[in-house]
C-alpha cells in the first residue's frame, strides 16, 4: 500500500509529534507514504476567511501535485488539511464557475486537478485499508488499564468524512480498544477544542479546551488522545493558561499515533511522549515478556 | 364507416384555465393556428372550457356548425376528460370523437418561455386535429360490481371504515397484521384536545367490529395478492397460525398465568418495550378478538430453526402447562400452520396507517444512549393506567433519596423530531405539537414537575385546539421557541450535576440556554410504514416523492387513488390527527358505496381485439396479458380477446407478431397521425 | 440611563445583499432557513455572540449588510461546522460565515486592532510569500499588530514549546514560489475581469 503524504505545517512545526509518531506506526504496518513534492500550505480555516477563489486555487496545487504523481489517494493527518483538501474537491466538483477559476490558474504553470484523488483520513486508512486485524497482529504492549478518551474535534468528521458518523464517530474507540486500551465514553469527542480563538480570544477558545480536559478528568480519562494538531495544541500547549484561568486540569492529551507506537512497543524515539507538555503516566501493564512468563 | 365519408368538421377550443394557462400560453394565437388546419370547422379560446357555459359552448357548436369531432386544449385528462366527453355526448355526439389535450401540466406549468409554450400548445394541438379525424364511435361497456368490502388495516380508520359500511348492511371483510385491531390509537392514553380516554372511546367501537354480523374480522393476517380490477377483485389473505383455535379460545387467558414461564420476560410490543410479556399473551386487556397468540419465536414447545415450507419446529419439549390449563376448549394448537384464504370483493379501502419515527436516528438527541430520553409514544404507555407502570410516572434510571424509582421534577418535551428536516423527514407531521402538549398536560397532572416545550413553530389549527394551548399557557408549561441543538449529559454549573441538559436558542429571547432535566421526551414524527411500497405494488397505487400513498385529487378526490375501487384513509395518505382520519374513513366507505349501490361500472372502451384473418396462431401474446384476458380457440387456431377482462393495458399489441392485434382509441392510424402532427408543426 | 434607538428602517438595508449572499457557492441553502435556532443551539461559541447565528442568517436574509458586517458573531465562528451538519434545512453556515468574513475584510468593516482578522490576513500573506506557514511568526506578527503588550504573557507558552523541543524560529518555504504567486495572480486577475 502506498499513499501520497500531505503533512501539512502543523506537522513540521508544533505538531510534530504527529508525523514523528505516524510515519513510524504505518511503516510498521507496511504502509507506505511519500511526501507530496513540494506541497503547499492548504489555506486552513483562516485563506478561506479571505479570499475562497485563491484559498481553493492554493489547495487545488496540491490536489494536482498528487495527480502528477500518480498516487491517487491523499493521505491526510491534520483535520484542517483534510478539510480543506475535502472541500476543495467539492467545490470543484460542485461549482463550474470555481472549477474554471481554478483550472484556468492551474493552467499558467502546467499544472492540472481532475479531481480525482481520494483525500483520506489516517484513521478511514487504518480501519477500512489495513484493518483492525492487522493493527491487532502488531500490538505487543497492550494498553491495558489506560483509560483513553477519543477526542475527534471538529474538521475530520464535520462535514465533509464520510467514514465516520458526524455526531457519534467511532473510528478512533475501535483503534483504541485493539490496542488493548479502555475506552472512555464521553460527550465531547466532537466538541470544539476553540480552533485558533485559543490565541485570538482567549477567554471564549480557551474556555472549550477547559470543559473538554476538566470532562475527560470527571469521566476517569488517564489520557485523550487526539486527531489534530491544533487541539493537540491547544489542550496540551495551553494548559498552564487554562488551569490558572480556571482550575487544575492536569491531563496529558497525545496523537492517536503515538499510543499505537506505545502498543506496537516502538522505541521512545518514535513515540515521542516528550513532546507533551503533561508526561503520561507508565503504562500499568508490565512488559510483554513478563507477561508472557505469569 | 359513414363518419370516414362524411365531410370531417372539427370543433377545437382551447382553455386559458383563469391564469393557468393564459399566463404562459397565448391562447388567441393557439386558436388562430389550429382554424387554418384541414377539417377545422371552428377554433375558439374560452376562459373556463369546464364551466357550464364552456360546456353549453361545445354542445351549441355541435348542432349550430354540424361539428362531427371535438378537441379541448386545457388541464389533465385526468381532470376533465370525463366532463368534455359528456358535453360531446349532450351535444348529439358519440363521446369518443372527442379527444383532449394537455397544455397546463405538460405545458404552461412546466415552462418559462411564453412564445416557445405557446408553439408548443399549437403543435399539440395540431397532433390532436390529426388524431381526432381518425376516431371512432365506441360504445362503453357496463360491469356488475361484487358488493363487498375488503378493509386492509385495523386501525381506527379501517375500524371505522369497516363499521360504517357494515351498519349500511355491506359485508366487510376486515384484515388486519397484528394480533388485536386498535392500531395506534389503542396506544394512546388520552386524545387531544378533550382530554377524552382514548381507550374509553375507541374499544366500544372495537368490540362492535369483533361481533358485527356484517365483518368477518380476520386479526394476525396480511393480504399476499390482489388481482382484477374495480367492482370484481380477488384478494389473497395469509391468516398466520397464532396456535391457537381462534373459534374455541373464549378469551380466559388462563393459559398465561399457567405458562411455564413464571415471569414475563420477552419484550412488550405494545408497551413500547417498557413492559414484559410471556411466549403466550394478549397484547392488551380489550385486544379484539379476545384470544391469546402464542410466539413461536420464544415459546419453548418450539425449536430453533425452520421447517422447509418456512413454519416453526415444534418441539414439543415443554410441559405444556398451557395446554394443561386450557382444558376441553382445546384451543391450543402447536400444529397449526398458516393459512391462505381467497376472496371476492368489488372495493378495497387501504388504511393502513403510519410508524413513529425511529428517534435514534438524531444521535444528537441521545435517544438509545441517555436513559431517561424518552419517545412519545413510551409516554403514551407511561401515564397510562393500564400500562407497564400502572400510569406511574418513573425514570428508567436513577433512585429517590429513599430508594424508590425516581420521578421526574422537570421534563423537556422537543418537538418535530424527526420531522420538518431535510436529513430525515420534510414534512410536518400534524399532530405533534398538539400530542406534546397533551403530554405535557398528563405528566403534569402526574408527576406536577416543571415542563418545558421546545418548539419550532406551534402548529394548531383545529376546532379547540388553540384553546387548548391556551389552557397549556395557563397551566404554566414553558414554551421555548427553539429546536434543541442537543441532549447530553455533562454539567457546567452544581445544578446541572446528575441531570440531561438541553441546549438550545430561546429564539424569541434571542439567548442560548442550558437547561437541566430529568425526563426528555421526543416528539417522534410519522412516516410512511416501512414495508409502503409492497402495499403500494400489491393495490397497484401511488406513492407521492415522500411515500405516503397518493391521492387521485389533493382536494377533490382525496380518498381516491388512480386504481378504481381502491380508496385510502387515515394515515397511509399522510399524517393527520384521529378526527381527520375517521372523516376520511367516512368518506371512503362512502364512495365504496356509491359504486356498490349504482351497481355496476363503466369500462373505458380502450380494449383490444384480434383482427381474425391476421391472427397466425403463435400464442405469444397469451402468456403476457397480465389480466388473462386473451383466450385460444383450439379449433379455428386463432386468439380471442374477452372484452370484459381487458383492461387495456396495450402489452399485446405491443407484442402481436403479425400486428394482428388492435387497440382501440390507440389504432395505427391514430398514433401516428398524432406523431405526424407533433413533427410536422413548424 | 443611556437609551438606544434599535428600530430599523427600509433604508437601512442595502438592497440585494442577501440575494448577492446567496449567490455565491455553498450559501444557496439560506432563502429555506425557517428561523428554528439549531445552529445557534450546537454552536459552542453563541454564547458569546453579539448576535445568535440565527439572527445573522436573517439578518443576511434581510439586507441587513452593514448590522451582520459589523457583528462579532462572524469572528467569534471557529469552523467547527456542528451547524452545518445539524441544520434541519442543510444550510452550510459555517461556509456563509467565511463568505462574510471575507466581505468585511474588503470592506475593512472590522474592529481595529481585533486579532481574528488581522490573523487571517497575516495567514494569508505568509502563505502568499512562502508557501508554507510557520506559527511561531504568525503568532508574533498578530501579537505585534493587535496587542504588543498581551505578546509578553505568551513568553510562557514560547518556554514550554522550546522545552518540548516544538519551538522554531524557521521560516519553512517550498520551492517553486513563483508557480504558487503566478497561480494566486492569475485568480486575482480573473476575480478582477469577472468584476468588471
Amino acid at each position: 500500500m502506498k499513499y501520497a503524504y500531505f503533512p501539512g505545517c502543523s506537522l513540521k512545526g508544533t505538531g510534530k509529534a504527529y508525523e514523528e509518531s505516524l510515519l513510524p506506526v504505518m511503516k510498521h504496518l507496511g504502509v507506505e507514504m511519500q511526501e507530496l513534492d513540494d506541497w503547499n500550505c492548504c489555506g486552513a480555516t483562516a485563506y478561506m476567511a479571505v479570499d475562497e477563489g485563491k484559498a481553493c486555487a492554493a489547495a487545488a496545487r496540491n490536489l494536482a501535485i498528487a495527480e502528477k504523481s500518480g498516487l491517487q489517494q491523499v493521505l491526510a493527518p491534520c483535520s484542517a488539511c483534510y478539510l480543506v483538501l475535502n472541500k476543495t474537491q467539492h467545490y470543484l466538483h460542485e461549482y463550474p464557475g470555481m472549477r474554471q477559476t481554478v483550472a484556468r490558474a492551474l493552467e499558467t504553470v502546467g499544472l492540472r486537478c481532475e479531481g480525482t484523488s481520494a483525500v483520506r483520513h489516517p484513521l478511514d486508512i487504518l480501519l477500512n485499508d489495513i484493518g483492525l486485524e492487522a493493527v491487532k497482529q502488531k500490538v505487543t504492549r497492550p494498553l491495558k488499564g489506560l483509560k483513553v478518551a477519543p477526542y475527534y474535534g471538529c474538521q475530520i468528521v464535520r462535514p465533509y468524512a464520510t467514514f465516520d458518523d458526524q455526531t457519534n464517530p467511532t473510528t478512533m474507540d475501535r483503534l483504541l480498544e485493539a490496542l488493548g486500551a479502555t475506552v472512555v465514553k464521553w460527550p465531547l469527542k466532537t466538541k470544539c477544542c476553540g480552533g485558533s480563538l485559543t490565541g485570538t480570544l482567549p477567554e471564549a477558545g480557551l474556555r472549550l479546551s477547559y470543559i473538554l480536559l476538566k470532562e475527560a478528568i470527571k469521566r476517569g480519562a488517564d489520557v485523550i488522545a487526539t486527531v489534530c494538531p491544533l487541539c493537540q495544541f491547544n489542550l496540551d500547549a495551553y494548559h498552564p493558561k487554562i488551569s490558572a484561568r480556571w482550575e487544575p486540569v492536569p491531563i496529558p492529551t497525545v496523537y492517536f499515533s503515538q499510543l499505537m507506537g506505545l502498543a506496537f512497543g516502538l522505541p521512545d524515539n518514535q513515540v515521542v511522549l516528550h513532546r507533551g507538555m503533561i508526561p503520561m503516566k507508565p503504562l500499568a501493564a508490565p512488559a510483554p515478556a513478563a507477561a508472557a512468563a505469569r | 364507416m359513414s363518419a370516414k365519408k362524411e365531410e370531417l368538421r372539427i370543433g377545437f377550443y382551447v382553455c386559458h384555465c383563469g391564469h393557468n394557462i393564459a399566463s404562459m400560453v397565448d391562447c388567441v394565437a393557439v386558436a388562430r393556428s389550429v382554424e387554418k388546419l384541414p377539417g377545422v370547422a371552428l377554433a375558439r379560446d374560452y376562459k373556463y372550457m369546464c364551466s357550464d357555459p364552456g360546456q353549453v359552448l361545445i354542445q351549441q357548436d355541435i348542432r349550430e356548425h354540424k361539428l362531427n369531432r371535438i378537441v379541448v386544449a386545457s388541464c389533465s385528462p385526468l381532470l376533465h376528460e370525463h366532463t368534455f366527453r359528456g358535453a360531446t355526448e349532450a351535444g348529439g355526439l358519440n363521446p369518443f370523437y372527442f379527444h383532449m389535450v394537455n397544455i397546463r401540466e405538460h405545458d404552461s406549468w412546466v415552462h418559462t418561455d411564453r412564445q416557445e409554450a405557446t408553439e408548443k400548445a399549437k403543435a399539440l394541438a395540431e397532433a390532436a386535429i390529426r388524431r381526432v379525424a381518425h376516431h371512432k364511435a365506441l360504445e362503453i361497456k357496463k360491469v356488475p360490481i361484487h358488493p363487498d368490502v375488503l378493509v386492509v388495516g385495523g386501525g381506527i380508520a379501517g375500524i371505522h371504515a369497516a363499521m360504517t359500511l357494515a351498519n349500511a348492511g355491506k359485508k366487510v371483510y376486515l384484515v388486519e397484521r397484528e394480533p388485536s385491531i386498535g392500531g395506534h390509537m389503542a396506544k394512546f392514553d388520552k386524545t387531544f384536545p378533550t382530554l377524552d380516554c382514548a381507550a374509553c372511546i375507541l374499544t366500544p367501537k372495537m368490540s362492535e367490529v369483533g361481533s358485527h354480523p356484517n365483518i368477518t374480522l380476520w386479526t394476525y393476517s396480511d393480504v399476499t395478492k390482489v388481482d382484477g380490477y374495480v367492482g370484481n377483485y380477488t384478494v389473497q389473505v395469509k391468516r398466520k397460525a397464532r396456535y391457537i383455535i381462534e373459534d374455541l379460545c373464549t378469551g380466559c387467558q388462563d393459559c398465561i398465568p399457567n405458562c411455564v414461564f413464571k415471569e414475563p420476560k420477552f419484550t412488550d410490543d405494545f408497551n413500547e418495550g417498557l413492559g414484559k410479556r410471556k411466549p403466550v399473551y394478549i397484547p392488551f386487556p380489550q385486544a379484539t378478538p379476545q384470544v391469546v397468540v402464542i410466539d413461536p419465536e420464544v415459546c419453548l414447545n418450539f425449536k430453533r430453526g425452520k421447517n422447509p415450507d418456512g413454519s416453526p419446529i415444534v418441539s414439543d419439549k415443554c410441559k405444556k402447562t398451557c395446554v394443561e390449563a386450557c382444558g376441553e376448549k382445546n384451543a391450543i394448537d402447536f400444529t397449526q400452520k398458516d393459512e391462505l384464504k381467497e376472496i371476492k370483493v368489488g372495493n378495497i379501502i387501504v388504511c393502513t396507517g403510519f410508524k413513529t419515527f425511529d428517534a435514534g436516528r438524531v444521535p444528537a438527541y441521545g435517544y438509545g444512549t441517555y436513559k431517561n430520553v424518552y419517545t412519545s409514544l413510551e409516554i403514551e404507555r407511561l401515564v397510562n393506567a393500564s400500562g407497564p407502570t400502572g400510569g406511574e410516572v418513573i425514570l428508567r434510571e436513577g433512585k429517590n433519596p429513599d430508594g424508590s424509582p425516581k420521578t421526574p421534577k422537570s421534563i423537556g418535551i422537543i418537538h418535530c423530531v424527526g420531522s420538518r428536516d431535510k436529513k430525515t423527514n420534510i414534512w410536518c407531521s400534524r399532530v405533534c405539537c398538539m400530542y406534546s402538549m397533551k403530554l405535557a398536560h398528563l405528566l403534569k397532572e402526574h408527576t406536577d414537575a416543571e415542563l418545558y416545550n421546545f418548539y419550532i413553530d406551534m402548529r394548531t389549527p383545529g376546532k379547540g385546539y388553540e384553546e387548548f394551548y391556551n389552557k397549556l399557557l395557563e397551566e404554566g408549561t414553558h414554551f421555548i421557541r427553539g429546536r434543541v441543538g442537543e441532549v447530553t449529559d455533562w454539567a457546567m454549573t452544581p445544578e446541572e450535576e446528575g441531570k440531561l441538559v438541553i441546549r438550545v436558542e430561546d429564539t424569541l429571547a434571542g439567548v442560548v440556554r442550558r437547561i437541566p432535566v430529568d425526563m426528555v421526551v421526543l416528539a417522534t414524527g410519522l412516516e410512511p410504514q416501512a414495508d409502503a411500497g409492497d402495499v403500494r405494488r400489491l393495490f397497484n397505487m401511488s406513492c407521492g416523492g415522500d411515500g405516503w400513498f397518493l391521492e387521485r385529487h389533493p382536494k377533490l378526490a382525496p380518498v381516491n387513488t388512480f386504481t378504481d375501487g381502491v380508496f385510502l384513509a387515515g394515515c397511509c395518505q399522510g399524517p393527520k390527527d384521529i378526527p381527520d382520519t375517521v372523516a376520511q374513513a367516512g368518506a371512503a366507505a362512502a364512495e365504496a358505496m356509491v359504486l356498490i349501490d349504482r351497481g355496476y361500472v363503466e369500462q373505458e372502451p380502450n380494449t383490444a381485439f384480434i383482427l381474425d384473418q391476421e391472427c397466425s396462431g403463435c400464442k405469444s401474446c397469451i402468456p403476457l396479458c397480465p389480466y388473462t384476458a386473451i383466450l385460444f380457440d383450439e379449433e379455428r387456431k386463432k386468439a380471442y380477446i374477452n372484452e370484459a377482462l381487458c383492461k387495456g393495458c396495450g402489452t399485446c399489441v405491443g407484442a402481436c407478431p403479425s400486428s394482428s392485434i388492435v387497440q382501440n382509441l390507440f389504432e395505427d392510424s391514430e398514433i401516428f397521425s398524432e406523431i405526424e402532427g407533433v413533427l410536422s408543426y413548424d | 440611563m443611556d437609551i438606544k434607538r434599535t428600530i430599523k428602517y427600509e433604508a437601512d438595508r442595502v438592497s440585494g445583499f442577501g440575494r448577492e449572499v446567496m449567490a455565491v457557492p455553498g450559501c444557496e441553502a439560506l432563502e429555506h432557513c425557517i428561523q428554528c435556532g439549531t445552529c445557534s443551539g450546537v454552536c459552542p461559541l453563541s454564547i458569546y455572540m453579539d448576535y445568535t447565528p440565527r439572527q445573522v442568517m436573517e439578518l443576511v436574509r434581510s439586507d441587513f449588510k452593514n448590522e451582520v458586517l459589523q457583528s462579532h458573531t462572524i469572528w467569534l465562528c471557529a469552523s467547527c461546522y456542528a451547524c452545518t451538519t445539524e441544520c434541519p434545512r442543510q444550510i452550510r453556515i459555517t461556509d456563509i460565515m467565511y463568505e462574510l468574513k471575507q466581505r468585511a475584510i474588503k470592506e475593512k468593516v472590522y474592529p481595529k486592532r481585533f486579532p481574528i482578522p488581522v490573523l487571517a490576513e497575516e495567514f494569508t500573506k505568509m502563505v502568499h510569500d512562502y508557501g508554507r506557514i510557520s506559527e511561531t511568526w504568525l503568532v508574533s506578527k498578530m501579537y505585534l499588530r493587535t496587542n504588543p503588550v498581551a505578546a509578553l504573557g505568551m513568553a510562557g507558552l514560547g518556554m514550554n514549546l522550546m522545552k518540548t523541543g516544538r519551538f522554531s524560529l524557521k521560516q519553512d518555504k517550498i520551492e517553486r514560489r513563483s508557480e504558487l504567486a503566478r497561480i494566486m495572480e492569475s485568480v486575482d486577475q480573473q476575480n478582477q475581469k469577472a468584476q468588471a
